[in-house]
């Protein structure tokens, strides 16, 4: 079994659970991913997948990836990322992954960049609560005293202070898959995932990747 | 974006009475007790309604026992078994919010005819 899929986070919204509790979920369309490369541990040292995700025109792409996406057909892909896999004998080059991967009730782990939010202040990146804005204050925004005086004459380190905020990677852990619509390669996962619409996330089955932790 | 509507509208459900602020109505809400399931009708003035697509939602209130109680129903919400028209009344803005400052006789609405 592999143990993930690429996919690409297209939104939110709510979905009436059977029960019917009303419950967020992001919607993520989850490949079709192709296999363009087998990873084993004879040759790599390691067992994995390549998959190749989001279709490509192929003048975009570079003469040394089109070679090596050629080997699993027609198509290019915008995107290639690798992904465990128990057993990569069961695989082979040009198979098509879909959501068949994933049930109704599964847990899924989801990576992805999350939205760039640039050099931000202490307020926006650590939720520090501010200044006051009236009684002559003049703080409004700043961080304030950020460490003692003569002792220790220095800033101690892992302050939080002003600095780039978001656009990086970030896992979510054990999102319930809600709703699978398989003719559209779409998965309703419950809760929020990191990065912006449109943006690509990984997805890990979560029994996987808790095994993958502690092992 | 397109598919996140395409599934909103998917769950909107086209079979409830097309019903508006100021009109009374009576929502039969399913309710669960352990195994059983019952209908508890909750009546009232519809005070505002929200528009959206799956995410569509009306307010009602009622006043039980000189108490004043509003409830906000997601309208195409499972939970809702039907709904139906007691009175049209006749309003003259989408939330008729000043309900909540009037009691007893003042608080009574035109029949739109």
């Amino acid at each position: 079994m592999s143990k993930g899929m690429l996919g690409k986070k297209l939104g939110m919204t709510g979905f009436f659970a059977p029960d019917g509790r009303y419950v967020p979920v992001t919607i993520i369309q989850t490949g079709p991913c192709v296999v363009t490369q087998v990873k084993t541990e004879a040759t790599d040292g390691y067992n994995a997948l390549q998959l190749g995700f989001e279709e490509k025109k192929p003048s975009r792409v570079n003469k040394p990836r089109k070679g090596h996406m050629a080997k699993s057909g027609e198509a290019c892909f915008a995107h290639l990322k690798e992904v465990p896999v128990a057993e990569p004998g069961e695989y082979s080059v040009g198979q098509t992954l879909t959501t068949e991967l994933f049930q109704i009730g599964d847990r899924v782990t989801v990576t992805g960049r999350t939205k760039g939010r640039g050099f931000s202040g202490v307020i926006k990146r650590h939720g520090f609560h501010g200044g006051r804005k009236t009684h002559g204050s003049k703080c409004y925004r700043i961080p304030g005293s950020i460490g003692c005086s003569a002792w220790p004459a220095k800033v101690i380190k892992g302050k939080k202070l002003p600095g780039q905020y978001g656009n990086e990677r970030k896992t979510v852990r054990n999102l319930e898959v809600v709703d699978i619509r398989a003719k559209d390669n779409i998965l309703l996962v419950k809760g929020p995932v990191p990065g912006s619409k449109s943006g690509l996330v990984m997805l890990k089955k979560a029994e996987a990747a808790a095994a993958a932790g502690r092992g | 974006m397109e598919a996140v509507k395409q599934i909103e509208r998917e769950m909107m459900r086209l079979d409830l009475p097309d019903f508006l602020p100021g009109d009374t109505v009576k929502v039969h809400v399913k309710i669960k007790e352990g195994e059983k399931e019952r209908i508890q009708v909750f009546q009232g003035v519809v005070i505002s309604k929200r528009k959206g697509l799956s995410n569509a939602s009306f307010t009602v209130r009622k006043v039980s026992y000189g108490v004043g109680v509003e409830r906000t129903f997601l309208l195409h919400s499972p939970v809702i078994d039907r709904v139906e028209i007691v009175t049209r009344g006749k309003v003259r803005r989408s939330k008729i919010y000043y309900l909540r400052n009037l009691r007893g006789k003042a608080a009574r609405l035109k029949e739109r005819r």
